[in-house]
């Protein structure tokens, strides 16, 4: 085994690195550094989108229509509802079911502060959203001021939660209306509101009297079986006027994540926040590779003088990069893994380390210390063997 | 008359020239600040020869070394080496030249993240016939010519000057090279040391049977040369001939 170790290649990058073993802790420590810093500006980007389009993962739906004037779920506007009728008409659609909602102030039964929040109202017969706690409280829906409550919402609601678990009535008012809490759900407080609650259709317009039944906030869309999704779209899209877009379930996720990506500041906020990290991470590196490159200079023109060629310094500079990239992303990611989990349990954001945000990562790093490397490499010039004579 | 006398010469004991410089001029700077460093220097040196030369500093001693072994293109003149002409010469064919002779430099110059034994690889690994095992089994032979053969995996910082000068040789000589060009390899040494790393040097080029020519101010050491010559001013001036050298011209 060691004589094979001897009779190899010599791995001069390797051995130069692994020579100077506080710099290359250094150098680790700042590869990690910034591998972790991208992880959470990622991570976080993808946990607030996430958070805000947890509802949307949820419908009951293959296709989504909505008006072409929408900005986000709280804001669709509306279109008229024969679109929906017209939709039906089509061989592969099973059923074209209306979703109204809208942004209401609502009196926190518990505190009797006003909050925003979103309300959604579809016909109790069908459900909109795949959510088993919805599913198994819909037939309370077909009274008159009722509506189910997110648990998971901003705010003080403790004692309501444990009110209506315990089976009790909580009563509340929106827009001036008594309306009665009977049953709990889980999705999450957004951007836009603090919370989601859940009517049927008839109660939507008992609250939103100035709304009309026949325009509808967002037309839910379910295809027969072995129905092609996007080929119904398409037919959807030129078969409809221009007043109502055709989105897939995934492109209305989409819609609303785009919506906060470019309305707001998260995006910028966030891919600021990846740059910095890489610029650091290439900063760190050249650092390192520059400060590597000086101390071998000598050792450098020895060798061209020996004849090996200017490639080959060039490679073993690249290498010394590839091998930092993947031993500072190892710590890295282990790191972010742990703030990740820290992270999850202390605010409930949908933080999670998935393979493509892994892999996004590693190929930033491999792109950063390519980079560093390449700058280094500019010293490599001033290794000019005629002067070491 | 003195070609005849060559043609006698080289049926006699077959004097093979490795180095052939003719009337090379070499200058440094451009335009204005142009100055001529070597001028009409000729010397011939032959496979075997020990050559030395010396002068005082800045005479172009080292600039005529840095020519000889393809690290400064040739200007003016012809230089050839190992029936090479470097005058022209593409980098490379300059590369190719550099691989063909051993150096050894005024300091060291090993890497020194690397242990002796991986120096003197590196040596070899330039010449892709030869397998890792031989590499191998080369470089340990060398090192023990030396007499380092229980040192071969120490790091250079942990080796003398002297045992650091003797892993430079080991890695000039172990590719067999047909010339050794060696800049003041005694200059960080002491008397002793000096001595033996020379006296090495000449022992094993003539077992390998390749030509040295050294760069010198160390009068102790000029005793191990065939013959010695002399720049100054960027002219080789004098001639000494030590030893009965077979090839007196030039």
């Amino acid at each position: 085994m060691q004589k094979l170790f001897l009779t190899r290649n010599i791995p001069l990058a390797w051995l130069q690195l692994k020579r100077e073993k506080s710099r290359l802790l250094v150098a680790m420590a700042g590869i990690a550094f910034a591998d972790m810093l991208m992880f959470i500006q990622l991570g976080f980007q993808t946990a607030l989108y996430e958070s805000n389009t947890r509802l949307h993962r949820t419908l009951n739906a293959d296709l989504v229509l909505i008006s072409p004037q929408g900005r986000n779920i709280v804001n669709l506007t509306t279109f008229p509802r024969r679109r929906l009728y017209q939709a039906l008409s089509f061989e592969g659609v099973a059923s074209a079911e209306p979703l109204y909602t809208d942004f209401v102030d609502w009196k926190n039964p518990q505190t009797q502060r006003k909050t925003s929040m979103l309300l959604i109202g579809f016909d109790p017969e069908y459900s909109a959203v795949n959510l088993l706690e919805v599913e198994r409280n819909l037939h309370k829906l077909k009274y008159p001021d009722v509506l189910l409550f997110d648990r998971g919402s901003l705010g003080n609601y403790q004692e309501t939660i444990r009110l209506i678990e315990q089976g009790k009535m909580v009563s509340t008012e929106i827009r001036d209306r008594k309306v009665n809490i009977v049953g709990l759900f889980l999705s999450g407080a957004s951007f836009a509101a603090d919370g989601t609650v859940i009517t049927s259709d008839l109660n939507f317009h008992r609250i939103f009297t100035n709304r009309s039944p026949s325009e509808v906030s967002a037309g839910l869309i379910k295809l027969k079986p072995g129905t092609n999704r996007q080929k119904m779209a398409e037919a959807l899209r030129r078969y409809l006027p221009e007043d109502v877009r055709v989105l897939t379930q995934a492109e209305f996720v989409q819609f609303e994540e785009n919506y906060w990506a470019t309305s707001t500041s998260i995006g910028f906020i966030f891919t600021l926040g990846t740059i910095i990290g890489f610029v650091v991470g290439v900063v760190i590196v050249y650092q390192i590779l520059s400060s590597d490159v000086s101390d071998h200079i000598a050792e450098y023109a020895t060798l061209k003088a020996m004849g090996y060629r200017n490639s080959y310094l060039l490679i073993v500079v690249f290498q010394e990069a590839l091998i930092l990239a993947i031993l500072g992303f190892l710590p890295g990611s282990a790191i972010a893994f742990g703030l990740y989990a820290l992270t999850r349990n202390a605010t409930s954001l949908p933080l999670y380390m998935t393979m493509s945000r892994a892999i996004t990562v590693f190929i930033l790093t491999l792109m950063m210390c390519i980079i560093s490397g390449g700058i280094a490499t500019k010293k490599l010039r001033s290794a000019d063997p005629a002067d070491i004579f | 008359m003195q070609t005849l006398n060559i043609q006698t010469q080289s049926l006699l004991d077959s004097p093979i020239p490795v180095i052939v410089v003719r009337d090379l001029n070499h200058y440094f700077g451009q335009g204005q600040l142009r100055k001529q460093v070597l001028f009409d220097i000729n010397l011939t040196i032959y496979a075997g020869e020990v050559v030395l030369m010396t002068g005082p500093s800045g005479s172009g001693k080292t600039t005529l070394l840095t020519l000889i072994c393809g690290l400064r293109s040739p200007q003016e003149g012809s230089l050839k080496l190992l029936d090479q002409e470097l005058l022209g010469a593409k980098q490379d064919q300059l590369i190719q030249a550099r691989r063909q002779i051993g150096y050894i430099f005024q300091s060291h110059n090993l890497l020194k993240s690397l242990t002796a034994l991986q120096n003197v690889q590196m040596s070899l690994q330039l010449h892709p016939h030869i397998s890792g095992q031989e590499r191998y089994e080369k470089a340990t032979q060398m090192l023990k010519a030396v007499g380092l053969g229980d040192r071969i995996h120490y790091y250079p910082t942990d080796l003398s000057g002297g045992q650091k000068q003797r892993v430079a040789i080991a890695r000039a000589l172990v590719s067999h090279p047909r010339v050794v060009l060696a800049d003041e390899p005694t200059a960080a040494l002491d008397g002793k040391s000096g001595r033996d790393v020379v006296n090495l040097m000449k022992k094993l080029a003539k077992e390998q049977g390749c030509t040295i020519l050294m760069v010198t101010h160390d009068n102790r050491i000029l005793d191990i040369a065939d013959r010695i010559v002399e720049m100054e001013d960027g002219t080789l001036t004098s001639r000494k001939f030590v030893n009965n050298t077979q090839n007196p011209s030039i």
